[in-house]
């Protein structure tokens, strides 16, 4: 089960305010349901466009777009059914929020869908339940919650349509970091329980080092990386030259080694860079221990 | 005299059901003491709903105080004659860039503020051009804000603060919504505000990272303040902030590890530079 892309363009036509621009500038790739992939790439590099594109929110000026193999561009695809297949969460969707209580607004986008209420409801409940809300909390209004409560509920409003992919543009911005990390292993987990494949759009290189299985870094609306993250962080000097970094245990691990210690490539979390580094000073008579005593 | 004092400040408001009845009290400060001297730069963080945001709209006199005394620039925010000597004396910076510009060109944008003051336009003029420079958006002079990147329409927002020539700026997670760039632009245009124009910055933020670019570091949880002192002294205190729901960078999450594991490390390192200068000083010390 894949989402193809083949040689995607798209541009935003000439208007009194701006001239003709190419967002999307050929793009050429395969979004596995089994991956947790990871978008980046610099504002203005076509992210959020493309994301846009997999459900047919934006329709390529030329290229195809297949979804399990058949055109999503073709006369009598079911668009509709493509909606709820790939579900879509928008930046910010706490602002998205309108009815008077949780369990009313997750049941919306099923409801829509046209399936009977008692199914709606159930769908409902599941998807509440998958983003930490249990049934004392269905009353709650959605404007009694905090910021990464409220993105959960939006969350679980797509849920509940049960899609088989789930695309998120930047899921976490704006919370604080514990609220960063709960959304992340949400979102992980989902993929790994529902087996639903995710697209996410980050700017947070530190989030996607520990969670994404493939990253896709775009540049002037073209795909310039695709890799295992361990792949792409390996290649510092590239991702700054599109404005992007690399994780922060990572820039330690290259600079220690510019600065002539050996510690291998490739290290991407906090604790294979402290297993390095420990594993450095010992082989090289600093003992830790014995240093402290110096 | 210091330029913002809190003694004591306590801020309440009513929590109410879809009806509008009253349901409760909700404390969001709850008994704050504090200074902050003309010339600091100071960043207040705490995790979502710790009162970080509550404080700095009662330092710009948008929300009263429920208790206490809290005073800006010598104003007291309760007194309705002086509040806007205050509002001009204290310049806020939101998130979201796109709810602060108003303007179809960015220099009408930037002189929204002083317009509204009254000031003679030969004089906003050069206010303008000079904000412009500051934030380093002269170029775009004549532009229209709907195509600058996040991080250039905040730095046009900062312009906008600069040109009604406050004393203090507060930037309330001004940075949040922003690209890896965008948040260099901006904390860069911050740092040269305090160190070169020698402005009060009051930055209110989730990012460690940026916190640890001030002089003092102010962590609220749960309406209180629970740490106050410089970056290194704050974020020493791992313990503290994880029971906050605050967490360390990574660079500082390393640096504890090793620490741990007896690397001669001094407390309190939160970049990765200053990590790999002290890893680097180790070395040299076996040669």
């Amino acid at each position: 089960m894949a989402i193809e892309l083949k040689n995607i363009f798209y541009s935003y036509e000439k208007t009194a305010d701006r001239a003709a621009r190419v967002v999307l500038d050929g793009i050429d790739l395969t979004l596995s349901r089994e991956d947790f992939t990871a978008v980046i790439g610099p504002t203005g590099s076509g992210k959020s466009t493309l994301v846009q594109h997999l459900n047919l929110l934006l329709r390529a000026v030329s290229g195809d777009i297949l979804y399990d193999g058949e055109s999503i561009y073709a006369e009598d695809y079911d668009r509709k059914g493509l909606r709820s297949k790939v579900g879509l969460v928008f930046q910010y969707p706490e602002y998205q929020l309108f009815e008077t209580d949780i369990l009313s607004d997750v049941c919306f986008g099923p409801r829509n869908l046209g399936l009977p209420e008692e199914e709606v409801r159930e769908r409902a409940v599941k998807a509440l339940e998958a983003v930490g809300f249990s049934d004392d909390d269905h009353t709650r209004s959605p404007f009694d919650l905090s910021g990464g409560q409220k993105r959960r509920v939006a969350i679980a409003g797509i849920l509940a349509m049960q899609p088989e992919f789930l695309i998120l543009d930047e899921p976490a911005a704006g919370l604080d970091p514990q609220g960063r990390r709960e959304m992340l292993d949400l979102v992980r987990g989902l993929h790994d329980s529902r087996g639903t494949g995710i697209v996410l759009v980050s700017h947070s290189m530190d989030d996607v080092a520990g969670y994404a299985d493939r990253i896709v870094a775009l540049y002037g609306g073209r795909v310039v990386m695709d890799g295992t993250p361990r792949e792409i962080f390996s290649q510092r000097d590239k991702l700054e030259e599109i404005g992007l970094s690399v994780p922060q245990a990572t820039q330690v691990a290259d600079e220690l080694r510019k600065a002539g210690m050996d510690i291998p490539k490739g290290l991407i979390t906090v604790d294979e860079v402290a297993e390095a580094i420990l594993g450095y000073m010992k082989s090289h008579g600093g003992s830790a221990g014995r240093n402290r005593q110096c | 005299m210091p330029f913002i004092k809190a003694e004591k400040l306590m801020y309440d408001y009513e929590s109410r059901d879809d009806d509008g009845n009253v349901t409760g009290r909700v404390h969001a400060l709850k008994g704050l003491s504090f200074e902050v001297e003309a010339g600091e730069f100071v960043a207040v963080i705490g995790h979502n709903g710790s009162g970080k945001s509550t404080l700095a709209r009662l330092i710009n006199a948008l929300a009263q105080p429920t208790l206490g005394r809290l005073t800006v620039n010598g104003y007291d925010v309760t007194d309705a004659d002086r509040i806007w000597d205050l509002r001009r004396s204290v310049g806020m910076v939101f998130q979201n860039p796109d709810n602060q510009i108003i303007a179809g060109v960015v220099e009408e944008d930037v002189a929204f503020g002083p317009e509204n003051l009254g000031v003679p336009s030969g004089e906003i003029v050069e206010r303008v051009e000079k904000a412009l420079g500051t934030v380093g958006m002269s170029e775009f002079a004549k532009r229209s804000p709907n195509r600058l990147s996040g991080g250039q329409k905040q730095r046009v927002a900062i312009a906008g603060a600069l040109a009604m020539k406050p004393e203090c700026i507060i930037l309330d997670e001004a940075t949040a919504m922003l690209d890896p760039i965008g948040r260099r632009e901006v904390m860069e245009v911050i740092c040269s505000l305090n160190r070169d124009e020698h402005m009060t910055v009051l930055l209110i933020t989730h990012y460690m990272e940026e916190a640890a670019m001030a002089d003092r570091v102010i962590v609220m949880n749960d309406g209180r303040i629970v740490l106050d002192g410089t970056p290194a002294e704050v974020f020493s205190q791992t313990d503290k902030l994880t029971e906050c729901a605050l967490e360390l960078p990574q660079a500082a999450l390393l640096a504890g590890k090793l620490r741990e594991a007896g690397v001669p490390l001094p407390e309190g390192i939160v970049s990765p530079e200053q990590l790999v200068d002290e890893l680097v000083g180790i070395k040299n010390t076996w040669q």
